[in-house]
């Protein structure tokens, strides 16, 4: 039955294919990166785009939410680039070492490469590919699932991205900025990034993703980040995209020894949205924090899909998503810890929780235990509910109003996930925007 | 004219009805005690004039300085002057005390066509009253109520009381699991706020309470009614004899 579904092709499944056989020619890279897109496509074709009956989709039927494929992104015009002139005013006035692309295309004018601290390299995917960076041949594809069809649309089609590394011992002083724009016209991008932090360096990396709402265009973002003994990397994802855009991005990391990895997912945009994390705990006593912040409302869906894979041992890992969901929309939680047999004293706890705030929101959450050693503490909970009607009331008898109570109830529970975020700044920029959602839902 | 008049007010709960045509008139300047018997409505009463919902009041009125306050939302309510110190204060994850205070005390400033007080001012007044009541700096900081102790949650309710200066002030069972002395300080919170503008409803079990807070008329509710009214010495008179005999006067 199943096979007789995966012959009939949607629309959407078509057009895909079409556009990868036009493109396979121009898209950067030697022979060996043209074989890994053909296997990856081969991938796509095979399986097409996920559906519900793939049980890690289950809650996000891409081959029904994706009515069309839109052509791939041409080259952004000087007026596009113009434009993105003004992205990013979500971070406010957080100092940031910025590298845009728009229409997922690197923008050097809009980028700030100037003046890198030492040991720390900056270029752009397309430029890489061309170049035949060894920097990619040890590293590209190595972390994303090449079982998963959205990672293998981005491996057949990645146009461009940033390909950064930090040498060993050296610090990124400012947060590098991957700022992702969308222009008017309504595009598919395919874009895709390496980060190496090699052993002892420090950087926080910040990926945005905004564009205009009106526009159904499509993203599909990948990251692989190679965190090294003793690094400490902070990774905060911004997905503020337009109304009307289609959001697909993962973040693949290895985690080397005695690392600090966090990890923080802001969602507020798009109409469909879908964020993947795969985590691997490469090496012993680490300590990670992955957490997220989920704001949406009207039709928006938001998939947060983890799996953190501990395979050393002594690892911590903490995980806290959260979302608030107004209107009728509909937020998916599902987090899988997987602790491998030699993975003793692994300690993993995670949390998931949804505040609804109408009735016909809905919340699907699906924590996943794994656990193949016997010396762990691992533990997830996970409730979603409507606010505290005692707490508004408390508050209301102490003379604040009704929308102010609720506002600072929902301020707190998102807070306690914003709060790892350890960049004082950006956890500020990112409590107002919560501030400027709530102010405008009224 | 009285500050707060209630004239047979019915209250429901889930259909249930609780209090069954209660009458009090509570001018300013004086304290008023009410005692009763548990499951009396007592509690019913603290959080019926409070505004919370599903406290469906289904005959009779409540004034408050003259104004209908059924029309009002607790905020409303609270913004006017009317303040309920909870028996059981709620912790609120997430709120640090002093955002919870300042937003408070703000809102009602706002509502009241008041100036909002600036930082400076808000800081002084806050360490001046949390001093008398013996409330570290650091716990302003926390969570609101987080990780407080009984007492100290208490304390906390008087603190709000004596920040937002109301003209009347509820205190349900604010004497229950408090110490001597954690008793006394809270007693001497409320004295330092008696006035002549002021009035007070003392919500209470024990006659303990009131050798700290000296009521100016005592009253006893039982079964949703006020069944007596006296001076300060009815208190001591319940002590010593106990509810019983209201509880039997109704039923008979």
């Amino acid at each position: 039955m199943n096979a007789e579904v995966a012959t009939i092709k949607t629309a959407a499944e078509t057009a895909l294919a079409q556009a990868y056989s036009q493109a396979r020619a121009r898209l950067p890279g030697d022979d060996a990166i043209a074989a890994q897109r053909a296997a990856a496509f081969d991938l796509f074709a095979k399986e097409g785009l996920p559906h519900r009956r793939v049980e890690d989709w289950k809650y996000t039927d891409l081959r029904a939410l994706m009515r069309d494929a839109k052509p791939l992104a041409a080259p952004p015009d000087a007026a596009a680039k113009a434009r993105a002139k003004a992205a990013g005013a979500l971070l406010g006035d957080v100092e940031t070492r910025r590298l845009v692309f728009v229409d997922g295309a690197f923008v050097p004018e809009l980028s700030d490469t100037a003046a890198l601290e030492p040991g720390l390299s900056i270029g752009s995917l397309a430029d890489a590919l061309a170049n035949g960076d060894p920097l990619l041949t040890a590293h590209l594809g190595k972390l994303a699932p090449a079982s998963d069809v959205a990672v293998a649309l981005n491996t057949a089609l990645m146009g461009d991205g940033a390909v950064i590394r930090i040498a060993a011992g050296s610090t990124a002083g400012r947060p590098i900025h991957l700022l992702f724009v969308a222009s008017e016209k309504p595009a598919a991008t395919f874009v895709r990034s390496l980060v190496v932090v090699e052993k002892g360096a420090r950087a926080m990396l910040i990926e945005s993703h905004e564009g205009p709402s009106g526009s159904d265009y499509q993203v599909n973002a990948a990251v692989e980040i190679f965190v090294g003994d003793e690094a400490h990397v902070d990774y905060v994802k911004i997905i503020g995209e337009g109304a009307d855009a289609l959001h697909v991005s993962t973040l693949a990391a290895a985690i080397g020894a005695r690392a600090r990895f966090n990890a923080f997912t802001f969602t507020a945009g798009g109409a469909v949205v879908r964020n993947q994390l795969f985590l691997k705990f490469d090496g012993e006593d680490t300590v990670a924090g992955i957490r997220g912040a989920t704001l949406i409302k009207g039709r928006q869906h938001a998939d947060t899909t983890l799996v953190a894979n501990h395979i050393a041992r002594g690892c911590q890992s903490r995980e806290v998503f959260k979302a608030v969901l107004d209107g009728e929309a509909h937020s998916v939680f599902q987090g899988r810890i997987i602790v491998r047999p030699g993975a003793q004293r692994t300690d993993a706890k995670m949390m998931t929780q949804a505040l609804l705030l109408s009735e016909r929101a809905e919340a699907d959450n699906k924590p996943e235990l794994e656990i193949f050693a016997d010396d762990v503490q691992c533990g997830h909970g996970a409730t979603s509910g409507a606010l505290d009607d005692d707490l508004k009331f408390y508050l209301m008898a102490r003379g604040i109003p009704a929308a102010e109570a609720e506002a600072l109830l929902i301020r707190a529970f998102l807070g306690e996930a914003i709060e790892g975020i350890e960049h004082a700044g950006l956890r500020e920029a990112l409590m107002d925007s919560v501030i400027a959602w709530l102010k405008a839902r009224g | 004219m009285p500050l707060l008049e209630i004239k047979n007010l019915h209250v429901e709960i889930d259909g249930k009805p609780i209090l069954r045509g209660l009458d009090l008139a509570v001018n300013a300047g004086e304290v008023h005690a009410i005692m009763g018997p548990n499951g009396s409505g007592k509690s019913t009463l603290a959080y019926v004039l409070a505004g919370k919902k599903d406290y469906t009041p289904t005959a009779g009125e409540v004034l408050f300085d003259g104004k209908n306050i059924f029309a009002m939302e607790p905020d409303e309510r609270a913004a006017a002057g009317m303040f309920l110190a909870f028996q059981y204060p709620l912790e609120i994850p997430g709120v640090a005390t002093m955002t919870f205070l300042r937003t408070a005390l703000n809102a009602q400033r706002k509502k009241r066509g008041e100036a909002e007080l600036s930082t400076p001012e808000f800081l002084k007044k806050v360490r001046e009253v949390a001093g008398k009541l013996g409330i570290e700096q650091e716990m302003l900081r926390r969570a609101v109520n987080v990780g407080f102790s009984g007492g100290e949650k208490k304390r906390n309710e008087i603190l709000q009381m004596a920040l937002l200066e109301p003209r009347l002030a509820v205190l349900d069972e604010t004497d229950s699991g408090l110490d001597i002395d954690a008793l006394k300080i809270v007693a001497e919170g409320v004295n330092r706020l008696r006035a002549a503008s002021r009035a007070f409803v003392v919500i209470t079990h024990y006659q303990r309470l009131l050798n700290y807070i000296v009521p100016d008329v005592v009253h006893v509710l039982s079964r949703g009614r006020i069944v007596k009214t006296g001076g300060k010495e009815l208190a001591l008179e319940l002590e010593a004899r106990g509810y019983a005999e209201y509880q039997e006067e109704v039923l008979a």
